[in-house]
This record gives structure tokens, C-alpha cells and sequence, in this order.
């Protein structure tokens, strides 16, 4: 694990991001009307069940965005190769490349080769993989008792963590609500807890069990095939989370400041400053959003072949590609927001108690930040959650067209753009398309539930019954 | 209201010009014409003649903004800002720069774009209306709450997987239709069937729970109990009343897209391989083909616009609040 | 009453929101109604009256149930209807109008298209005729022009047409019960006076019973036959209007009395209910009032008090039931503690021709084709310690002339003098010092305070903005001590104003206002928001700080009732000028200018003595964008001549204190005010 830590554009502003987080969690803490409403995002049980998937996505993104260039040890140059704190942990995944395509769990190629006999003969036929299921003699007959096996292995591990958890969680809880530990753990497999802890650790488990699960099986085989290059799907599907997450808020991030700031001063002081920010909203809205990240995207190629030597190795050159994509994806997305809250100024400006500011002599600037900024924070909120999944959905369309991450880069719009031209195959590969789609469509899910209960917890008003 | 309407046109000329400026900036400032080029014709070992051919054939080896080797008005006009900028505003598109006349080949496959568009758009406005009527019927009950579940898991799927997936399904494995391709005149009907309707399938999530919302806020309001306190009966109450006001935002937001429906969809078309303005975009974008992706972007932006000012009139139309004088 | 009641309620309990603490909102309601009677319920809000309402109209929103109780009409149990049954029943046999005509009727349906809903639904012999029926309905209501107007959309027409139109739907059905829910409440007293006119009209025509709910005592006293007190979701007291208004028996509807501020409690302080009604959310063991009462014995704690009859037509809940003769005139405000201030002689502020006009613009260059003139010469002074009060309608401009004096909206034209500098003419930092001496207090205590902040904050704000304290530590001190001295804890400081009542949150806007130790307070309707018995409290305050602290106010409202009790002087405005002003002996006693004596004789009375002939205003005020030639008011005025339509009026001196701008007026004295002449005051 020794070695020189690589920073990375994007990391660095991941973890900017996760202290602006963290901060605001702490800022929130004492105030009541923005720890009401998260209270009640995670005393709903689909706003707690959802909570819990999105940290295990987070967590993997989060270990795959510390990067390091492994040392060869001898305190020698380091190799060009930048590696994440994930890539080691997951290290056999990565490192076990086969030749070709292979289907789930398979033990031979998906494609018959010309293999050649020890007597020097040879036949065609799909040759054994390379790693997948190679500690089998005989794995026509022993793959499935193995695979058994492996999947027990990996419940049970997996039950046993979370029994772990529970405990730890039924501990603390009756240490902080000065129960017993019996009759809280009573009322907690009832249900009857004010936070919903009991769904918070029925998919705690399941999530675990799938992690142990699918851990014990990727160590043997592949447990999602391979694709065209032999690499394992099931990694590729995993590093595509980092990519997911850092195109669903890192655009967000970049366009905030921008947004908050012109929304709230052109509702706020109107006249010229006013006509000035709608004008560069919607010249900026009438371009065609692809279109314009199209354009910008040929234009930064061009810029990166032309100066191809500035950059040190490919995964920076293809991190500061995926910035720009959230840059320019930020410039196409802010003037929504921005336009809701231009009215929302608007409005506010002529509230009584930013009335009665100006009759007490508040100056533009402490009436802003006192009083309208903490009266919208709850619409960019809701704004920043609702547009995480849509961020995440056109990565893949633009990664389809060839301008969204560079295609060095693991992402599941890139897993999708390689499967397709193998959907014409007999009999089809199926895999690679499956595994984006399910990676994709769980954290899309997740993420559209949970802004469903941001929105009804910050913004009463538009609360659908149910 | 024709006061109004110039008005409206007046303010949109400040905003092409912005377009038309911030494109010409991309495309000929942040990178020269002699990048293209080199881009073009591949980046190794290129000769500066041929960079200057290349920009010959096409134009670009104007100045950007002003010519001195040219007389009087030229000085101005023989620049590349001039040729292909401000020519954009009398939709003289110019040609690609594969050589092909750009305005002929959008006269040419506007309509492909349109026979998918324009079903897609009206069937799934039927669909999502008559879905969301009927959550906001039977709101607050099951159906109601699986229906919300439904619409929610159907859009976090990614478009990219309802049209392979329908590809596969209905093409590969039903053999019901032809997996891409088109063809002139009625013909192209069995073409155009499983992109539309795999147009409106993957609409259906986002556009009923987004109608859904309308309905229910409208059903809160004090009208509505007032219609109820005459005696109607429910059906009546959401037919009458509730459809009439939700129609007011259903519509004028069907008519800010409108216009942009010309442009046709960038991921359908290129998909079922049908020659439209989308996949032409698509095509123009992977060839790396600036000038068509110029004149789509200006194209677009004046559709946009349009869209806008056609939302406005609507809700003229529409809202009897809404009274221009 | 005789004979069998026309609607009958039994043990009405009706619970809202989840199941595992519900809100008892109506919490065992019996009530009788006789065919042609009007049957007020009063109560303030939250108590239960209108959901009691939507109960026997079976509207309900979802989270609401019945859950006990019948309702019968006539010899229908309505709670055991199926609902296609129910249906016909409703705007069949029962109408019912709502508070709210803005947003009751459907802005995008016709008038004529509404009613017509009705029509076919509930009146099947006009079925072949419903466009003429629809027009009968329309003249019905007192609509002119109806023709015309059933292909209107309700937008086109104003509060008190709309709300002739909900009556013309209620009425398709021919009902025998009429349920009117706050009917007048969000209309002009003028507009108010000609609806409960109608109500009445068309009752005397139809026969048909009203259910009338109201918080206003003085609509009850104009309407209703009998009346029904309700508080936390019970009736508490049933009584004939007239004895009612002789003598209310529970100590609850004494003191509703009590609190009510008029002419004939000016100088004293009113009686006040402390606390609020309480959360119906929980489970009641004794009396429900027994916190706010005053007369609380041993008993109200633990037992429920029973119903007791008082008479033939009426009675109470309540332990005092048969005891309370003996001490019925107790009650009383406290002794007269508010002395009349003497008139000083140097005006504090000064107004003169005060104008705020809003640009109109149209056209393909918004180029400015008209104004709104909001204001439109405004002049008027106060003096040290004394109270202005600005009466009139709702757009007659007057919130307008409070926010302009203080300079949160910049006046067009005039000059606002105050200690010597005229503020037009200062910028928005020149402005900053004087800001210590001027204050506002709003109509609405909820949108009046930033939510996300503390109250010790909001308190503070000011001193902080404007350096009126030192240290942090100083000023803590002093918002506690603002505090208390209008009458909340120092606790509150670190508390969030949603976590306040109405009366409270308005309580820590005057402690807001009282922080930069201002001289002159513009208090724009601060009591309109809030309940009678709160309003009083309120009133109380503004008084004591007055006398303290020697503040001068200008009261902005809409309420004579407050004038009459609380200002020294009086000013009248009608679309953006001062038709009338003066000391309030003169101009509430005997009000020169035909729109202030209609308006004064619009405002419902509670004492029957002092009722008057009510001068019936045509139409609405017209539109500040496009006032009428002449005299503003000429078009509805009752007495208006050639001449009232041809020219403005000048003012007229009726003495030295009283201005009228009327041509039918005489002047008492030749002298006329001229612009930039103060000396009048």
C-alpha cells in the first residue's frame, strides 16, 4: 500500500464537497427549522431504506477517489499507473484479465479458440479461463457445487456482520434512550422506534449479504462475465459508481454559486441588474443543452490532442475531462434554478419582515444572507436532489454519443456504448448492458425516492397525499 | 396583443446575437480554424499547406473579424464572423464541411423527425392525462400508491435501456417490426411504430407523476369543494373543474416544445437508424463536423425561442386571467 | 320555537389528521335550526365552526372523519346517506358560500357556466330554460346587468359580485338551509353591509333557514335570530340575539364582550382573555375554558361542565349555570387608568401632498402610458403622543401612505418633514440614523418575522443594524428587558416565532419596533389578523406605551371600532386622498362627508341603540389607474350633482381641526388650508 498519493481534480473537490457536507450537517444540527425537516426525511421508512443504499454507493466512491501511484517498493520511480484505495482493496478484480468475452460465473470463454493439445494437436473449443474458475479440476462437474458453497460462505458472512451491527446499534440506542437492552430491542424488531431503525437494518443486511456474497464469488470467478477485452465486468460496474456520483454532484456544486447568487440578486434588486441576468440565462437556456456540451466537448478534444503532452498520465487526462463535462453540464443546468429563485426573491423582497428590515436599517447585503438566502436554502436543497438522478441518467446517454467521459474512463454510459455493438451477436452478451443498467437503475431509484421525501419534508406545500 | 408579439420578437434579437456570438467564440476563438484542420486531417505530421487547403476549400482561412487585404464594405464582410456567423440569421447554413449544402439536408430530414415526434408527443399527452386522472381518482389509495411506485421505478430507468430493450424484445426476439431503418411515404409506418412507442412507454414516469402533482395540487383548491358543494359528482368534479385548470400548465408546457420538436431526438434516431435531424446532429458530432453542429446550435436556439414566445401567446389562449392589453 | 326544527345535530364529533392524536375538532355538538330562522355560530378561529360546516355538508377534507353523531334534515339522517344520495341533498335542499370568493369559484368556467352547473343539476323544471334561470339567479342576487354578465369570468368581477355568485349557485338548488361560512369576512364593510343585506332579503323571500358562522359579534347582532357560542369544538352557550346582547352568561361570552374595543370603553383599558384556545389535540378532563376563565371554582377541574338549559331558548355549559345572576355585573374593564394625552403644540410629522404613483406600461417599448396613483396628495400630520388613525377600504391606498412615510416605498411627489429634514430627499444611507425614530408594525404576525431566526435575534436586529447598544452583552439585556416590557418571559429570546401564538408573535414585533427607542410607530392594521379577546390584548399594550413612553402612532385599519377607542385623531381616505379628517369626537359623532357616513353606518353594530339607517353604497371603488372625473367618489355618492362631477372639491374647514373635501358641505369657516400650511393641527 506504500506509495506517492495522487490528488485528482475531482477528488479534491469530492472532498470539498463531503467537508461542505459534513459542515452544513453541523450548521443544521442547532437550527430547527433545517433539522425539522431532515428529521422527518429520516423518520420516513423509504427515506431511511433509501439513505442506507445511497452510503453504500457513496462509501465505494468515496474509497475510489483517494489515489495513489503505487512505489515499486525500492523507493524507486514510480510507475505512470495511478491506482485508488479501492482498486487495492478490490486488487484481484482489477488484475485477472482474460481474454475475451465470458459469460457470468463462467468457467470457459464465451468464444471457441483454436487451443492446442498438449500432443500437439489442435482443437476448437472454449478454452478454460485464465482466472475465472481455474481452481476447479473438473469444473463441468464440481462449478456448481463450488458455486453453493461459495454463495453459503458469503450469507453467512454477510448475516453474521450485520448481526454485529444490530447489536452494536440495539447497544446504543438503549444506552442513549436509558433502556434495557432487551425492550429496546423488542421495540425495535416491532417497529416501534421514531426513527425507522428497524427498516435501516433490514437493508443494512441485505446489503451486506450481497457485498460478502458477491465478495466470496468475485474472488473465484467473474461474477458479471467479462467483456471484449477480457476485463471483469463486475469491477468495471463498480469503479462506474465514482464516475455516477461525481457527474451527479460535482455539477451540482459548480453550478450553485452561479445560481444562488445571480437568482437571489436579480429578484432582489430588479432594474438593470435584473434584465442583465435574464438576458444571460436565456441565451445560455436557448441553446440546445447537448449541443452545447457537444460543441464544448470537440472543442476541449481538439485543445487535449493539440497539447496531449501537458497532461501526466491518462486517468488525469481523463479526470479533468469528466471536470469539464460537470462544468459545462453545470452551465447548461444552472438557470433552472436560478430562475426559481429569481422569483423567490422577488417575493421575499416584499415580505413584511424584509420590510421591516429596511425600516430597521438593515444593509442589501445582511438582508440577503440574514433573510432571503436561509428562506430559499430549502428549494436549492430540493433542487440539488432532484437533479442528482437526472445527472447520473445523461452521463449515459452522452457517454452513448462519445461526448460525455472519456472513454478510457469507467463509466456506465461507456459499459452501455461498448455492449450495444454486441447486442447483434448469436447468442447475445448480455451482461455488460445489465450490470450498467442494474448499477445505474439502483442508484437512480434510490435517488429519486429519497428527493420524493426531501421534497415533501422541506416543502410542505406541494406534499402529495398518499 | 400584436404589441405584445413585436415585442416579444424584439426581445429575441438580443438573444440570437448572444447565441450567434458565444458559438462563434467556441468554434473559431477557442480553437482556430487551424486546429480543426489539423483534427481533420489527422494530428501527426501535417503540412501547413495542407491546413491551407483545407481551410480554403471550406472558407476559414478569412480573419476572424476584420479583413484588411479587402476594399471597403469587405473589409467587414470577407471575415469569417461575417460568412459564417451572421449569415446564420437569414438561415444561410452554408455548407458542411464535408461539402454538402446544410440548409437542403434540414429541409430533407426535418420530417422523419417530426413523424416520430409528433406521435410521440400526442399519444403520450393521452396516456399521461389518462393515468393521472385515474391516480387522481382513486387518490389515497392503493392504486394510487403502487401507481407512484410504478411511475417512480419507470423513470429511473435510463432511456438508453427501454429502446434496447424494446429493440431486443419486440425486433430480435417477436420479429413483430424491423429493428432500424426507414423508408418514404407510408412505408415508413413500420419503422416508426416501436420508436414511438417506446418514445411514450419511456415518457410515461416522469410525465403522469409530474401531471399527478398538478391534479392533486388543483383538487386541494377552494373551487373544487365549491364544485362539490353543488351537488357534482366526482367524475364531474375532476372532468369539469380540475382537468380544465391542470390543462392550463399541461399545455403551455407541451407548447414551449413544440418548436424544438423539428429537432428531432438524438438518441431514437440514431438508434432505429432513421435520417432525421437528430441522428443527423449525432452524425455531425462523431465526424466532428463544426458546421453542422454550428447550424443545429443556432437552429435550435431560435426554436427555443420561438417556443417561448408561443408558450406566452398560450396563455393568453388559455387562461382567462391572463388578459394582454 | 315551535314546531320541528328544519336541521338537527346530535353529538357531533368530528376528529382530524392521524389516528394516533387526532384533533378533536368538533367534540360532541348538538344544534337545532327552525325553517326561516338565522342561526349565527360564533367563535374565534380554530374552535371547530367550520369544520362543523363541512360536516353536515359531508365536505370534509380527507383528512378529516366523522366519527359519532347524526345529522338530520328534516327527517334525512345525512350522516347515513350513500353518496350519490348525499349528493342531491348537497346544493339540493342545503346551499352553502364560503369565506374565500376570490378563490371559491373557477377561474377558468364563466360565471354564467357555474351557475348553470347547478341549474341543471338540482332544478329540473328550468331544465329547458337554464340560461333564463341562470339570469333570474343573477337579478336574484342583485346582479346588474346579468345578461352580460354570465359569459364573465369570475375575474372580471369583483370580491362582493363573486361573492353574489357563490350566493346565485347556492341558490339554484331552491334550498331550505343556506350554511354561510364567514361569509363577509374577506370584504369591505361597505361591500359586507350590502351582502348581509342580501342574505337577509332573500331569506325574508324564500323562507329558507341560514346557518350563519362568524367570529364577529357585531354581524351576529345584525342578522341572526339566535345564536350559538362555540369553543374548543363545543357550543357553550345558545341564547336569542336579543338577550344575548343584554346579557351574555358565560363568563367566555362575557368577556368576548368586554374585549370588544368602541367609543364607549375609550380610556379605559379593555378586558382582555388571557392565554388561547386550547390545543385540541388533547384530552380534556374539566371545563375547556377553565384556564382562560376568571372565575374558575374547584369544580371546573375535575368534572366537565353539563349542559343546563336558561331559559326556553337558550342555555349553557358551564358550572355557574343558575348561580351567575348574583354576580352578573361583575364584570367590567379595570378602572379607568388611560388618561387622554393634551394636545401639544408642535407637530412630529409633518405629510404634505404625498404621492406614490406606479407606472403603467404597454406597448412594444413599455414606454409609461398611465400611473397608478396609489397615493394621490396625501396631507396630514401628528403630533407628539397622539394617534392618527387612517381609515378606509381595502386599495384605498392607505398601507401605501405608511409605507411611504417611512420611505420603504418611495414617494412620486410631496414631502414627508420629520424632525425638521424632509426624508424624500434623504438617500438610502442619509436615511439610515433617522430609522431610530420611525418604526412599522404589519397586519400579518406570520410573515412579519423571518422564521429561520431566533426571536432575541429579530428583537435585536435593529439595534445591531442601527448601533443603538454597545456590547453584545448590553444587548441582551435590553431585548430582555423588550420583552418583558410587552409582556412575554425573557425565555423567549431563544425560542423560533412559529413556536408563538398570533398575539404573542405580534407582542416581539412591537418589542422589534420599541428596540431603536422610536418616537413614531406606523402600525398597519396590526390587529386585523387576530382573534377579538387577542386583539385586545393588543390593543392594551399599544395604549400603556403609549402613555410610558409618549409614542406617537399612525393606525392604519379598517375597523371603526378600534378608531373609536384608541385615536385621537381620524383620517378618512378614499382612492388615494383624504376625503375627510379631524378629531375623532367630530368626525365619528357627526361625519360631514357622504362616504364617511356611509361607511360609518355600514360597520355592523352590537348595540341595537346605536344601530342606523345603513346608506347603501352602489357598485366598488374604481380603479386607482383610472379614477373617475371630479369628485372620486361622485359615482357612488348618494348626493352627488353636477357639479361633484366636473371638479375635485377643495377642503373645507369645518373647524380648526376638521377638513372635508365635499362640494355639499358648508364651509364653516372660508378659511382654506393651502398647500404648505401646517398650522391647522
Amino acid at each position: 500500500m506504500s506509495g506517492e498519493l495522487v490528488v485528482l481534480w475531482t477528488d479534491a473537490l469530492i472532498f470539498l464537497l463531503l467537508v461542505v457536507a459534513v459542515g452544513f450537517g453541523v450548521y443544521a444540527a442547532g437550527r430547527p427549522h433545517l433539522r425539522g425537516p431532515w428529521g422527518a426525511v429520516v423518520r420516513s421508512r423509504v427515506g431511511m431504506g433509501t439513505l442506507v443504499v445511497l452510503a453504500f454507493y457513496v462509501a465505494v466512491g468515496l474509497l475510489d477517489s483517494i489515489h495513489f501511484q503505487p512505489g515499486d517498493g525500492n523507493g524507486g520511480p514510480a510507475g505512470a499507473e495511478v491506482v485508488s484505495l479501492f482498486d487495492t482493496l478490490v486488487g484481484g478484480l482489477r488484475a485477472r484479465q482474460e481474454k475475451s468475452y465470458s459469460a457470468p460465473l463462467a468457467t470457459r470463454l464465451y468464444t471457441k479458440e483454436n487451443i492446442e493439445l498438449p500432443d500437439g494437436r489442435t482443437v476448437r473449443d472454449y478454452p478454460r479461463l485464465r482466472y475465472g474458475g481455474a481452481h476447479l479440476q473438473d469444473p463441468e462437474s464440481e462449478r456448481l457445487p463450488d458455486l453453493l458453497r461459495l454463495s453459503a460462505v458469503g450469507i453467512v458472512k454477510g448475516l453474521v456482520v450485520s448481526l454485529v451491527v444490530a447489536n452494536v446499534l440495539i447497544m446504543l440506542l438503549a444506552g442513549r434512550n436509558r433502556s434495557d437492552y432487551g425492550s429496546q430491542a423488542r421495540q425495535l424488531l416491532r417497529g416501534r422506534t421514531g426513527i425507522p431503525w428497524r427498516v435501516a437494518l433490514g437493508m443494512t443486511t441485505l446489503m451486506l449479504v450481497l457485498v460478502f456474497w458477491s465478495a466470496e464469488l468475485a474472488a473465484k470467478y467473474h461474477l458479471l462475465g467479462t467483456d471484449k477485452v477480457g476485463e471483469d465486468v463486475f469491477y468495471q460496474a463498480l469503479k462506474s459508481i465514482r464516475t455516477g456520483l461525481v457527474i451527479g454532484t460535482l455539477t451540482t456544486l459548480v453550478m450553485l454559486p452561479a445560481a444562488i447568487l445571480l437568482g437571489i440578486m436579480a429578484g432582489y434588486f430588479r432594474g438593470w441588474v435584473d434584465d442583465l441576468i435574464q438576458y444571460t440565462y436565456t441565451t445560455l437556456n436557448s441553446i440546445p443543452g447537448v449541443l452545447l456540451i457537444a460543441a464544448a466537448i470537440l472543442m476541449l478534444q481538439i485543445y487535449m490532442s493539440n497539447h496531449a503532452d501537458e497532461f501526466n498520465s491518462l486517468v488525469e487526462r481523463a479526470d479533468l475531462r469528466l471536470l469539464f463535462l460537470c462544468i459545462i453540464l453545470g452551465v447548461t443546468s444552472w438557470t433552472g434554478l436560478c430562475r426559481l429563485l429569481r422569483g423567490e426573491a422577488l417575493k421575499l423582497r416584499e415580505v413584511d419582515y424584509v420590510q421591516a428590515a429596511t425600516a430597521l436599517g438593515v444593509g442589501h447585503m445582511t438582508i440577503i444572507t440574514r433573510h432571503i438566502l436561509p428562506n430559499v436554502l430549502h428549494i436549492v436543497l430540493i433542487s440539488v436532489v432532484l437533479d442528482f438522478s437526472g445527472l447520473v441518467l445523461a452521463e449515459a446517454v452522452l457517454s452513448y454519443v462519445n461526448i460525455g467521459v472519456d472513454p478510457t474512463m469507467n463509466s456506465w454510459g461507456n459499459m452501455i456504448n461498448s455492449a450495444r455493438l454486441e447486442m447483434a451477436r448469436e447468442p447475445i452478451v448480455w451482461w455488460s448492458l445489465a450490470a450498467a443498467m442494474i448499477f445505474m437503475f439502483v442508484l437512480v431509484l434510490a435517488a429519486n425516492l429519497l428527493s420524493d421525501v426531501v421534497q415533501d419534508a422541506f416543502n410542505p406545500r406541494l406534499r402529495n397525499r398518499r | 396583443m400584436m404589441a405584445y408579439i413585436v415585442r416579444r420578437v424584439l426581445y429575441a434579437i438580443p438573444i440570437l446575437i448572444g447565441v450567434n456570438v458565444l458559438t462563434f467564440l467556441l468554434f473559431f476563438v477557442v480553437n482556430s480554424p487551424d486546429d480543426m484542420a489539423r483534427m481533420h486531417l489527422g494530428m501527426k505530421r501535417v503540412t501547413p499547406e495542407a491546413i491551407q487547403t483545407w481551410k480554403q476549400e471550406r472558407g476559414y482561412d478569412r480573419p476572424l473579424l476584420y479583413n484588411d487585404a479587402a476594399e471597403g464594405v469587405g473589409r467587414l464582410t470577407d471575415t469569417i464572423f461575417f460568412q459564417k456567423s451572421l449569415k446564420l440569421f437569414q438561415f444561410d447554413f452554408g455548407s458542411s464541411d464535408s461539402g454538402r449544402d446544410i440548409g437542403y439536408d434540414i429541409s430533407q430530414r426535418m420530417w422523419p423527425s417530426l413523424a416520430i415526434a409528433i406521435p410521440v408527443l400526442l399519444v403520450g399527452l393521452l396516456v399521461n392525462i389518462t393515468y393521472a386522472l385515474l391516480i387522481a381518482f382513486f387518490r389515497a389509495t392503493y392504486i394510487d400508491f403502487w401507481s407512484v411506485v410504478l411511475l417512480v421505478a419507470m423513470m429511473s430507468i435510463s432511456g438508453l435501456f427501454y429502446i434496447i430493450g424494446g429493440q431486443y424484445l419486440v425486433s430480435k426476439l417477436l420479429h413483430l417490426v424491423p429493428i432500424s431503418g426507414y423508408d418514404t411515404g407510408w412505408a415508413a409506418a413500420k419503422f416508426l411504430v416501436l420508436p414511438v412507442v417506446i418514445g411514450v412507454v419511456g415518457g410515461v414516469g416522469a410525465g403522469t407523476r409530474w401531471y399527478r402533482t398538478l391534479f392533486l395540487e388543483e383538487i386541494d383548491k377552494d373551487y373544487v369543494r365549491t364544485a362539490r358543494a353543488k351537488g357534482l359528482s366526482e367524475p364531474r368534479v375532476l372532468f369539469r373543474h380540475v382537468l380544465r385548470n391542470a390543462l392550463i400548465p399541461i399545455l403551455t408546457g407541451v407548447v414551449v416544445v413544440l418548436p424544438l420538436l423539428f429537432m428531432g431526438s438524438l438518441i431514437t434516431e440514431s438508434f432505429f437508424g432513421i435520417p432525421g435531424l437528430g441522428s443527423y446532429t449525432i452524425d455531425a458530432i462523431n465526424s466532428q463536423d463544426f458546421a453542422i453542429v454550428r447550424a443545429m446550435v443556432f437552429l435550435g436556439s431560435v426554436l427555443y425561442i420561438l417556443g417561448l414566445l408561443l408558450t406566452d401567446i398560450s396563455y393568453t389562449l388559455v387562461d382567462p386571467r391572463v388578459r394582454l392589453s | 320555537m315551535n314546531g320541528r326544527p328544519l336541521l338537527r345535530v346530535e353529538g357531533l364529533r368530528t376528529w382530524l389528521g392521524d389516528h394516533a392524536r387526532p384533533v378533536r375538532a368538533v367534540d360532541g355538538l348538538d344544534l337545532e335550526i327552525h325553517r326561516g330562522e338565522t342561526l349565527a355560530l360564533l367563535g374565534e378561529s380554530g374552535c371547530g365552526k367550520s369544520m362543523t360546516a363541512l360536516s353536515i355538508m359531508r365536505l370534509l377534507p380527507p383528512s378529516g372523519r366523522i366519527v359519532a353523531g347524526h345529522v338530520f334534515l328534516g327527517e334525512t339522517a345525512l350522516l347515513d346517506l350513500p353518496e350519490s344520495a348525499m349528493r342531491n341533498e348537497r346544493g339540493g335542499r342545503m346551499g352553502m358560500i364560503f369565506q374565500e370568493p376570490m378563490t371559491s369559484l373557477n377561474a377558468v368556467l364563466t360565471v354564467g357556466e357555474q351557475i348553470a352547473e347547478a341549474v341543471r343539476l338540482h332544478d329540473p323544471d328550468s331544465r329547458d330554460r337554464v340560461e333564463e334561470r341562470v339570469v333570474e339567479l343573477l337579478t336574484a342576487v342583485g346582479i346588474p346587468d346579468p345578461r352580460r354578465r354570465l359569459r364573465e369570468f369570475p375575474h372580471q368581477l369583483s370580491g362582493g359580485m363573486k361573492q353574489r355568485v357563490m350566493i346565485a349557485i347556492a341558490l339554484a338548488g331552491r334550498p331550505e338551509l343556506l350554511i354561510a361560512d364567514e361569509p363577509t369576512t374577506a370584504l369591505d364593510v361597505t361591500i359586507q353591509a350590502q351582502v348581509l343585506a342580501l342574505l337577509k332579503d332573500l331569506q325574508q323571500r324564500t323562507g329558507m333557514a341560514v346557518l350563519l358562522i362568524t367570529h364577529d359579534l357585531g354581524v351576529v347582532s345584525e342578522v341572526a335570530d339566535r345564536l350559538a357560542v362555540m369553543y374548543a369544538g363545543q357550543i357553550i352557550e345558545v341564547a336569542a340575539t336579543r338577550g344575548f346582547f343584554r346579557q351574555p352568561r358565560h363568563p367566555y361570552s362575557r368577556k368576548l364582550f368586554e374585549s370588544m374595543p368602541g367609543r364607549n370603553r375609550r380610556g379605559r383599558a379593555l378586558a382582555v382573555i388571557e392565554g388561547s384556545v386550547p390545543d385540541l389535540a388533547s384530552e380534556f378532563r374539566g371545563c375547556r375554558f377553565l384556564e382562560r376563565c376568571d372565575r374558575a371554582m374547584p369544580v371546573c377541574a375535575e368534572e366537565e361542565p353539563p349542559w343546563c338549559d336558561t331559559g326556553v331558548d337558550s342555555g349553557m355549559r358551564c358550572h355557574l349555570c343558575g348561580r351567575e345572576q348574583t354576580e352578573a355585573e361583575v364584570a367590567g374593564g379595570q378602572a379607568a387608568q388611560v388618561e387622554e394625552v393634551e394636545e401639544p403644540s408642535r407637530p412630529l410629522l409633518e405629510v404634505q401632498d404625498l404621492q406614490v404613483h406606479f407606472p403603467i406600461r404597454k406597448g412594444v417599448l413599455k414606454r409609461v402610458v398611465g400611473q397608478v396613483k396609489a397615493v394621490d396628495g396625501v396631507t396630514l400630520e401628528i403630533h407628539q403622543g397622539r394617534t392618527l388613525a387612517l381609515v378606509g377600504e381595502s386599495g384605498c391606498g392607505k398601507t401605501t401612505v405608511g409605507k411611504g412615510i417611512l420611505q420603504l416605498i418611495r414617494p412620486t411627489g410631496g414631502a414627508v418633514r420629520f424632525g425638521g429634514d424632509d426624508l424624500t430627499r434623504l438617500d438610502r444611507r442619509a436615511l439610515r440614523p433617522r430609522r431610530t425614530d420611525m418604526q412599522i408594525i404589519f397586519q400579518d404576525p406570520v410573515s412579519s418575522m423571518n422564521p429561520r431566526m431566533l426571536v432575541g435575534d429579530i428583537v435585536a436586529e435593529g439595534m445591531r443594524a442601527l448601533g443603538v447598544v454597545g456590547d453584545a452583552r448590553e444587548g441582551r439585556l435590553r431585548v430582555a428587558e423588550l420583552l418583558r416590557q410587552v409582556g412575554l418571559s425573557e425565555e423567549a429570546a431563544s425560542r423560533y416565532p412559529h413556536e408563538f401564538s398570533g398575539g404573542q408573535r405580534q407582542r416581539i414585533c412591537v418589542a422589534r419596533a420599541l428596540a431603536v427607542n422610536p418616537r413614531f410607530i406606523v402600525c398597519d392594521e396590526p390587529t386585523s389578523a387576530l382573534d377579538v379577546s387577542v386583539q385586545a390584548q393588543i390593543l392594551n399594550l399599544l395604549k400603556a406605551l403609549q402613555q410610558d413612553l409618549g409614542l406617537s402612532y399612525l393606525f392604519i385599519t379598517h375597523d371603526i371600532s378600534v378608531v373609536d377607542y384608541l385615536a385621537h385623531e381620524v383620517a378618512v381616505m378614499y382612492l388615494g386622498r383624504i376625503v375627510e379628517q379631524g378629531r375623532v369626537e367630530e368626525v365619528l359623532a357627526t361625519p360631514a362627508h357622504p362616504y364617511t357616513r356611509a361607511l360609518l353606518s355600514a360597520v355592523p353594530q352590537v348595540d341595537p341603540e346605536r344601530r342606523r339607517q345603513v346608506i347603501r353604497l352602489e357598485g366598488d371603488m374604481p380603479s386607482p389607474a383610472d379614477p373617475p372625473a371630479g369628485c372620486f367618489f361622485h359615482p357612488r355618492c348618494p348626493e352627488a350633482t353636477d357639479q361633484c362631477r366636473r371638479a375635485y372639491p377643495d377642503e373645507v374647514s369645518l373647524s380648526d381641526s376638521w377638513r372635508v373635501s365635499c362640494f355639499r358641505v358648508a364651509a364653516g369657516t372660508s378659511a382654506r388650508p393651502g398647500a404648505g400650511d401646517g398650522a391647522t393641527g
